[in-house]
């Protein structure tokens, strides 16, 4: 089981990153690397690190990319689509939409009508990673905060100039 | 179980996939969409370390590892922009006035 899964999740992260290297357009690469990162997600899951999956989904997948969409959008890159195309898209849309929906159902209805205690004990292993965080690699983590603020006021600083000033 | 082997080889696959997306595609933005790849699959070396020798440190580096990329991401691109805006074009073959 473990192993299919493993198959599956990496044949998924790879053949997405080489159909970017493959792929011309530069939104459907960006795409491409929110599926890779998702599956490394799982990855992350499968080698015990349930923390760490949710923050590459979530940061990496989510975060980092959404902006990557966000700058190529600046540059303007539009295609016209034909309307087969765009009735297509439509359709997958729905169809990716009813699975999220029914896989969000699922999920929260083992949560509701299963007994409080049968849920899973949040991973041992985040708390032993958050008390690292908090006492050995406090320093680290304080300059990481510093690093983000450095980030925000340097992009504020590169990207809000105006022309010719 | 699944052996570390396995997710060592992946890593590697993974990196190797970046460095060549980032010499064999031409634009800014991809090329550093390859650098994202790279990072991530030392990511996935780092937690199968942190898995095979049963130690927490891999998950606290795989986090500061996501937090530096997460600024690197927005510098770069406020970069990438700023180029945009400056030369209309984001092609690294047509970037070329710094060749000595």
């Amino acid at each position: 089981m473990a192993w299919a899964v493993f198959f599956t999740l990496s044949f998924l992260c790879i053949g997405s990153v080489v159909a970017m290297i493959l792929s011309r357009n530069q939104a459907h690469n960006a795409l491409f690397l929110v599926l890779s990162f998702s599956s490394l997600g799982g990855l992350f899951g499968l080698l015990d690190a349930p923390f760490a999956a949710a923050v590459q989904v979530l940061v990496y997948a989510g975060a980092i990319m959404v902006l990557f969409l966000f700058a190529i959008m600046m540059f303007n890159l539009r295609v016209e689509l034909p309307a087969r195309v765009k009735r297509a898209r439509l359709a997958l849309t729905a169809g990716l939409g009813t699975v999220l929906l029914a896989e969000l159902f699922l999920a929260g209805r083992k949560l509701v009508i299963g007994s409080p205690g049968a849920a899973p004990a949040a991973g041992g292993d985040t708390a032993r990673l958050g008390h690292f965080l908090f006492s050995e690699y406090l320093y680290a983590f304080e300059i990481t905060s510093l690093l983000i603020l450095a980030a925000l006021v340097g992009a504020l600083a590169l990207a809000g100039k105006r022309e010719g000033s | 179980m699944i052996p570390a082997a396995a997710f060592f080889i992946l890593a590697a696959v993974l990196f190797v996939l970046g460095i060549l997306a980032f010499f064999v595609k031409k634009d800014l933005l991809t090329q550093f969409m390859a650098v994202e790849v790279m990072l991530n699959a030392g990511n996935l070396a780092f937690l199968a370390l942190a898995k095979s020798l049963g130690k927490a440190e891999g998950q606290v580096i795989v986090l500061f590892v996501i937090t530096v990329a997460a600024a690197e991401a927005v510098i770069g691109l406020a970069i990438i922009v700023l180029v945009f805006r400056q030369r209309k074009t984001i092609q690294t073959d047509e970037l070329k006035d710094l060749k000595g």
